[in-house]
């Protein structure tokens, strides 16, 4: 709709200015009240774009797992579907039948239980979030269920994780109020131990988490002994306590580098797994898969059936209204790329983790903290912390443009601080030997940097015990007393800014 | 990142270098249970998966959706920019966040939220109305939860008044969070919640009273401002503190520029959140809505977490975590272009297209409209019968047209009525209206004349009864004839030598 105005001749006709001539780029941006007048297109859609170049540079976001790229031609079909409603199922019965296919996939790839045509059970939701909130439901469902036939009280339902944990874990828990137990971590040991997690378990235990592709260091959890311990536990004590796998970075790695690793449905306690589309999907951000491993594992009454916009369709999601776009983008990377297509990317990004592993190895300075098994990512932390921290590299990384995180590990671990760089598919081995490059000269610099400050103040120690003093006692601090003052108020600048989380 | 591969000589030429329609991709059957094996290249993936899109319905024909099917190439062009940012990652794009923060506080002003000029409002961007009204309603279920803790009440069995119109998602967070859901039954000729039956339902365990500005159903505004002075009266004689929600999905972008002395808003002191949809009358693509509490208070403070994420500390209260940035840049970038006048020009169209609309079909003769004229620009009728197979008939008939126009029943105590429902968008206009006029035309005239023509052609049956006189034990001899179908008087076209069509 253009809106057209009738201009007198003799004035200066405004609409003709360019955006940079015009007012607009005068004008203070609107941020507590909307505008009261209307302005051009053009003008808007520069003002704002201008504002974003301030924003980080999405593909040196190395902090994120989530895509940054894809190939154009999916670009196209994302910027067709941005106007389908993606829960108009009976208009757009096409995008409907894209999400089952997928679902189908998706189970297949996870080795579900179910015949060659038959139709598996899952949702597409917007990220691992609403997947897991959808899997925590329909296990808090079932086990109520199941105490109300006992005749047992359900009032105190908890689920056992490590404390590993992404943050997903702790809003469903809060929000859904379920007690959350977690399994402390420790030096050395940053994933969930199965022993201890299994002897968490109790009566109003709804299920146990476990993490392929923990957020911290990329490890993959040992599902199969979890499995075995649980199996065992269930059958002294008569609870059926379930499993449900967070695949969300892994979901996508595990079956095409690590066939042999037995994680998914063919663990028979596992009855549901959830996998980020966004993450080694392949996709931008906003798509998440949840697939249960059979229909007993849904309980009926959180389904939906609405006749809504004149249709029966069959909901469980906690999104309604939203896009279209990532659900094609995922089958598009499904049939695009195939099983080989997936493994020979997945094997390049390990490829160039290993390239960034070796690198840092090389400088000396770090300890690789991640493990070679598992997410292409690698966390490193400083040899030698009394000088500078992990936290001053990532602060002075940024200037060269890459965004790497610096955190602490979570409890009991918290003395740990490590730097993270997710290697995503667009993270060529140019790019890896360029970052390494970079962190070569950040530690230089700070190594240099230190050495300076040391001899600043050591000369100023001289100057003053050779002129004498100033009315009062004369204070003789050695060197070495200077040196650890000022190392000390360093140490506090930096650990301010200590982030104690991390996704 | 290009696949590049060796090919082998076997595979020849025409495999690479041909174009997509004459390869072997658009012969092989679409994989839909499993993922295959092999890559394709992207043109034919792009190809393939377009092609099957085209048996969606048109998203700008789909009258059955609210939900925006358009916007300006200016606002794509800034989308496909923003497709590749995970908007979880605050710390990363800060001016993204940054524009969040200000469709807030421009969305709170717009409610007459009660915060002063520079202060920022409480509020969120969502993924829409869904998302939005769950965390609205776990914040009052929280804080009912400690009100009766404090008083050392019994917190178990919360509830929630609402009308029976309600869109499906309040039942969803009622089933989910485990809160009754306590409907005001409709009746017919009052098709929204009746303050005063509702107030009367409100009791101790109540968290809150949802009303909706905005009927999915008829499109109508409920009288907020009665409800709040009934509520009050109540809350004064019983002491309980019920707050009230209002559900302005729809309405929210409509009754602040066409009616703004309708008082609806925080203007009430017992309006504690309010939600709304960017993705319906905010004129943005499906994935955006808004939920605003009227101050910190309104919000309890452990339902948000500080996550320390990748340096900075940013308090979220979503349910989702990653997903894409596109819709919020989209949303400023309607509130930058357009301002108060663009809204309300865009509405007042919006409502002219609907009254054009309204009126052509009164003058059919053959329909009541059931949609008042002050609300959601829409049109809700019904055949003046009632009869429930003309309306899906139509319904059926339109379609053939391209026309998407649902016919659903009404809720409890009104399932005798089956209504058709227009929704006018903003990419509606007078043409489309006229031409949507003309098509209800020739879909009436259609159904009609097929109603008269009998549906199966009748049978005529010749019972032959014969007297046999020579046997005395059968008298009587019955044969019945050959059956003849009586014809069906239809006119069929003989094309006679000219031909009458065109190339």
């Amino acid at each position: 709709m253009v809106l057209s105005k009738a201009v007198p001749s003799s004035s200066h006709d405004a609409s003709l200015d360019c955006t940079f001539a015009s007012r607009y780029v005068r004008a203070p941006l609107p941020r507590f009240k909307l505008p009261e007048e209307s302005i051009p297109k053009e003008a808007a859609y520069q003002v704002i774009n201008d504002e974003l170049m301030l924003d980080g540079n999405p593909r040196l976001n190395l902090a994120s797992f989530v895509t940054t790229w894809m190939e154009p031609e999916c670009d196209k079909l994302i910027m067709a579907a941005l106007n389908k409603n993606y829960v108009d199922m009976d208009e757009y019965p096409i995008t409907t039948e894209l999400q089952n296919r997928c679902v189908n996939m998706i189970a297949h790839l996870f080795n579900a239980p179910i015949g060659e045509e038959e139709t598996a059970v899952g949702v597409g939701t917007v990220g691992s979030s609403e997947a897991i909130m959808l899997a925590g439901l329909a296990f808090k469902r079932k086990w109520q269920n199941k105490r109300k036939a006992e005749g047992m009280p359900y009032d105190k339902p908890n689920i056992v994780t490590g404390a590993n944990v992404q943050v997903c874990w702790e809003k469903f828990a809060r929000y859904f109020e379920v007690e959350l137990k977690e399994v402390k971590l420790k030096e050395g040991y940053y994933v969930m131990d199965p022993e201890k997690a299994v002897a968490m378990v109790d009566e109003n235990t709804i299920c146990v988490a476990a993490i392929l592709g923990s957020t911290l260091t990329g490890e993959f959890e040992d599902v199969k002994k979890l499995n075995e311990l649980l199996t065992e536990k269930n059958k002294e004590t008569g609870w059926d306590v379930p499993i449900h796998v967070d695949a969300a970075s892994g979901g996508f790695i595990a079956p095409f580098l690590y066939k042999d690793l037995v994680w998914d449905f063919r663990l028979p306690l596992v009855k549901s797994i959830n996998v980020s589309g966004h993450k080694y999907g392949l996709v931008y951000a906003g798509v998440g898969w949840v697939v249960w491993r059979s229909k007993e594992d849904l309980p009926d009454e959180l389904v939906f059936h609405i006749n809504y916009l004149g249709a029966d369709q069959p909901t469980f999601t906690l999104n309604f209204s939203k896009g279209s776009s990532q659900i094609i983008a995922q089958y598009y990377q499904f049939i695009r790329l195939g099983f080989e297509g997936y493994k020979n990317i997945i094997e390049n990004c390990m490829e160039n983790a290993k390239v960034l592993r070796q690198g840092l190895e090389q400088t000396g300075k770090f300890n690789i903290v991640s493990k070679e098994v598992g997410v292409p990512l690698v966390a490193f932390a400083l040899k030698d912390r009394t000088y500078y921290t992990v936290f001053d590299i990532s602060e002075n990384l940024r200037r060269f443009g890459w965004i790497v995180p610096a955190y602490t590990m979570p409890a009991d671990a918290q003395h740990i601080a490590v730097l993270r760089v997710v290697v995503r598919e667009d993270f060529s081995r140019s790019l890896a030997e360029r970052l390494v490059s970079d962190i070569h000269k950040v530690v230089q610099e700070l190594d240099e940097q230190v050495k300076h400050v040391t001899k600043v103040v050591t000369t100023q120690v001289d100057i003053t015990a050779r002129g004498g003093g100033t009315d009062g006692a004369l204070v003789h601090k050695s060197e070495q007393e200077i040196a650890e003052e000022v190392i000390t108020y360093w140490k506090k600048l930096v650990s301010r800014k200590k982030t104690s989380g991390v996704c | 990142m290009v696949l590049t591969q060796v090919h082998q000589p076997e595979e020849g030429s025409s495999t690479f270098f041909g174009s997509v329609f004459s390869s072997r991709y658009v012969q092989d059957p679409l994989p839909r249970y499993e993922m295959p094996q092999k890559s394709i290249s992207k043109d034919a993936a792009y190809q393939i998966i377009h092609d099957e899109l085209l048996l969606d319905s048109s998203p700008r024909l789909n009258l059955a959706s609210f939900v925006t099917t358009w916007m300006e190439p200016e606002c794509d062009k800034l989308m496909l920019e923003a497709v590749n940012k995970n908007y979880a990652d605050m710390d990363e794009y800060p001016v993204t966040t940054e524009l969040q923060n200000r469709c807030v506080n421009i969305i709170a002003r717009l409610f007459n939220a009660p915060v002063s000029e520079k202060e920022a409002a409480v509020g969120v961007g969502t993924v829409g109305s869904s998302e939005a009204i769950m965390l609205a309603g776990l914040a009052f279920k929280r804080r009912w939860q400690n009100k009766r803790k404090a008083e050392g009440k019994p917190f178990d069995k919360p509830n929630i008044v609402t009308g029976a119109n309600v869109q499906v998602c309040w039942e969803k967070f009622a089933r989910y969070f485990e809160v009754e859901l306590k409907e005001v039954k409709l009746s017919e000729g009052c098709y929204v919640m009746d303050p005063v039956k509702a107030v009367e339902m409100v009791d101790e365990n109540t968290i809150c009273v949802a009303a909706i500005l905005g009927s999915t159903l008829t499109g109508e505004f409920e009288d907020v401002k009665l409800l709040n002075d009934l509520l009050t009266a109540k809350n004064q004689k019983t002491g309980w503190d019920t707050p009230i929600h209002v559900d302005a999905a729809s309405g929210g972008f409509i009754a602040p520029f066409l009616y703004p002395e309708l008082e609806w808003d925080f203007r009430l002191p017992l309006v504690k959140s309010i939600n709304v949809s960017g993705h319906k009358y905010g004129l943005v693509y499906a994935g955006v809505g808004w939920v605003i509490w009227r101050s910190k208070e309104d919000l309890p403070e452990e339902l948000i977490f500080h996550i320390n994420y990748l340096g900075a500390d940013q308090p979220t209260f979503t349910l989702n975590f990653s997903k894409g940035s596109s819709q919020i840049i989209a949303q400023y970038y309607q509130f930058l272009r357009l301002g108060f006048e663009g809204y309300k020009n865009v509405m007042k169209n919006c409502m002219e297209s609907a009254r054009i609309l309204r009126e052509g079909l009164v003058r059919t003769g053959r329909f009541d409209i059931i949609s008042k004229e002050k609300g959601v620009p829409l049109v809700a009728f019904l055949f003046k019968d009632m009869s429930h197979n003309s309306a899906m008939k139509l319904a059926t008939l339109l379609r053939r047209y391209g026309w998407i126009v649902p016919a659903y029943t009404m809720p409890v105590n009104l399932e005798h009525m089956t209504v058709l429902r227009v929704v006018i968008r903003e990419d509606f206009g007078r043409p489309l209206a006229e031409k949507f006029l003309s098509h209800v035309a020739m879909a009436l005239d259609e159904l009609d004349s097929s109603s008269k023509a009998p549906l199966v052609p009748a049978l005529k049956h010749t019972i032959e009864v014969v007297s046999c006189t020579d046997d005395a034990n059968q008298p009587f001899m019955v044969r019945v004839l050959p059956q003849e179908a009586e014809p069906v008087k239809k006119t069929v076209p003989l094309l006679t030598g000219k031909t009458k069509g065109v190339c």
